[in-house]
């Protein structure tokens, strides 16, 4: 434990979440302007003091767009993710202490998931049902799963192999009692890190597919959405490209990070890889 | 060895009849009538039952889904459901286009990780290793589509020196095709790239730590070609999986990325079927893609046999 110190990534990490997350907070709160509202005054206006991220061709306030559309990303981060974890343990460490073939097969089911990524299973959805936010959560949140399944199957294998859970065997413990008093506080760090990249990874696919006109519609705020609708006039106003698409890298940069700087604070033997 | 071959092939085909059985439900079963998705609520009822007459949708499930899995496999999978197209035709030529971007993309990637890679874990403890890396932390958090729009912001709009895209066959005119592919395939290479160099960078610094490697720099191997001789092999094993798991993603990346640069690949068929509810192109795409991504898979497996002699014995 007394090795255990902040590194750089966690600081930076942190931060820009933080940053992201007071954004998503600060919205519900007070906007510069009302969301979305068309604005009585002139388009496509640069960064200036009465709009601080200026305006876009539908002369809505930039700023006003950036701080709501961070709760949009960080809405479908938080359930995309937070279902995929809680349907990815519990299947991670029943593959890990189950019956040998019920670990094979979750496992192989795991394999044939990834085969289908987030913005594939969003297409398919789309297909179906239209583009939607909710759309984009499920797709995000099934395709996410595979991942914490994975990751709770090897913390959990490790843990099964240290002398408290023999200990615990010999004390006659059932399995049930053993994955809820000693595997899971032991692989909760791992899926938090695994949570903070996974994060990451649904902000790229939530801003793809709002870019694509499959996840959340025209007339609400998205990062992604703004960006496709920048594209049409990047020859005159690239700050309306550059400033969601800052945002969105910024975000993932943070998650990302963050999982890093986590992983590194947690078990400080992995520093530096 | 052999014996572990067939065992990842036997799990190569269970994998894909799972999975057509899944997109089969997906797209088929679960919105309970395809005609009447395709044809939309308002179509009248003599023409939804028509559709269904034409296209078997009233017979049983089962034979159904047979049929389809029979189409796939002889590369024929019917007509669409609107504009009564041939789906087969359609997929091989925009399969062409996305695998030039693909191929591109995957060659730039690999061309500029892994020397990336190396020099960022050679000098890990400099200040020009760290800045590498941190480099390439941000190069990660850039989704391909932004690293597009980025690149015809400048390389189009500014500078006015590469189209901002459309699609020459390379047969047709070489330079213009060139000219067209570069940018969709560095704005996919770029996020690939540094995702690689991560796994590059991570795989030599493992391998750095190795005796191996100290014996050979102690038989007085300078440290460059210590690391050539004796670790990248060892370096290679993990990096390989990644690669391939890459392939995979940019074949779906490069959905997004054919849209901006509005090349007519595999990407834009899916999206504008999803657009024009041609449900059977849908279903048609995906199972594609889904059989690449795993047979890529299993292709890495078997790399993974020939690369690293450990596994081979099947011993572990």
């Amino acid at each position: 434990m007394s090795r255990r110190r902040i590194n750089p990534s966690l600081v930076i990490g942190g931060a820009l979440v933080l940053l992201v997350v007071g954004l998503a907070l600060l919205s519900y709160v007070w906007t510069p302007y009302q969301p979305m509202r068309v604005l009585s005054v002139e388009a496509y206006q640069t960064p200036n003091a009465e709009h601080w991220l200026g305006t876009d061709r539908l002369r809505r306030d930039v700023f006003t767009q950036i701080v709501v559309g961070a709760r949009t990303t960080l809405l479908v981060g938080v359930i995309a993710v937070g279902v995929a974890a809680l349907v990815g343990v519990p299947l991670g460490i029943l593959a890990a202490m189950g019956p040998g073939w019920v670990g094979t097969l979750l496992m192989r089911g795991t394999d044939i998931l990834l085969a289908f990524p987030a913005l594939l299973l969003a297409i398919m959805f789309a297909a179906l049902y239209g583009g939607s936010t909710r759309v984009a959560m499920v797709a995000i949140g099934i395709a996410t799963v595979p991942s914490f399944a994975r990751i709770t199957r090897s913390g959990t294998l490790g843990v099964l192999r240290t002398d408290y859970v023999t200990a615990a065997r010999a004390a006659g413990r059932g399995r049930p009692a053993i994955a809820v008093r000693h595997v899971l506080p032991n692989v909760t760090g791992l899926v938090i890190v695994q949570a903070s990249v996974s994060f990451a990874i649904a902000i790229l696919a939530e801003a793809a597919l709002a870019y694509l006109g499959l996840g959340t519609p025209a007339g609400q705020a998205s990062w992604g959405r703004m960006l496709y609708e920048a594209q049409s006039t990047l020859a005159s106003a690239t700050h309306l490209a550059l400033i969601p698409g800052g945002a969105i890298a910024a975000a993932v940069l943070g998650f990302n990070l963050l999982g890093d700087g986590l992983r590194d604070w947690l078990d400080p033997r992995l520093e530096g890889r | 060895m052999a014996l572990r071959l067939l065992h990842r092939l036997a799990v190569l085909l269970a994998s894909l009849a799972v999975s057509s059985v899944a997109v089969f439900a997906f797209m088929r079963v679960l919105p309970g009538d395809p005609a009447r998705v395709a044809l939309g609520v308002n179509a009248s009822e003599e023409s939804v039952a028509r559709m269904r007459a034409e296209f078997g949708l009233d017979r049983p499930l089962v034979e159904q889904y047979l049929d389809w899995v029979a189409g796939l496999l002889t590369l024929d999978p019917g007509v669409e459901f609107i504009s009564r197209a041939a789906i087969g035709p359609q997929i091989a030529d925009r399969l062409q286009v996305t695998a030039w971007l693909v191929a591109a993309a995957m060659v730039l990637a690999v061309a500029a990780a892994v020397p990336f890679g190396i020099w960022m874990a050679v000098r890990h403890r400099h200040v020009d290793g760290v800045l590498a890396s941190a480099l390439s932390q941000v190069g990660v958090a850039v989704p391909a589509f932004l690293a597009a729009i980025l690149l015809i912001a400048v390389f189009s709009v500014q500078l006015g020196w590469l189209p901002s895209g459309g699609w020459v066959p390379p047969v047709q005119d070489p330079v213009e095709f060139l000219r067209r592919l570069v940018m969709p395939a560095v704005s996919l290479a770029l996020v690939q790239g540094a995702v690689l160099s991560r796994y590059v960078r991570s795989a030599v610094l493992d391998v750095l730590r190795e005796d191996y490697l100290r014996t050979a720099r102690a038989k007085g191997l300078r440290p460059m070609p210590a690391l050539v001789r004796h670790g990248l092999r060892n370096a290679a094993v993990p990096v390989v999986t990644v690669m391939g798991l890459q392939l995979a993603t940019l074949l779906v990346g490069a959905v997004v990325v054919e849209r901006v640069f509005v090349v007519p690949g595999i990407g834009s068929l899916l999206l504008d079927s999803v657009a024009q509810r041609e449900l059977l192109t849908v279903q048609a795409v995906v199972m594609v893609l889904v059989v690449a991504v795993l047979v890529i898979n299993f292709v890495v497996d078997a790399l993974y046999l020939l690369i690293d002699p450990r596994l081979r014995t099947g011993a572990r």
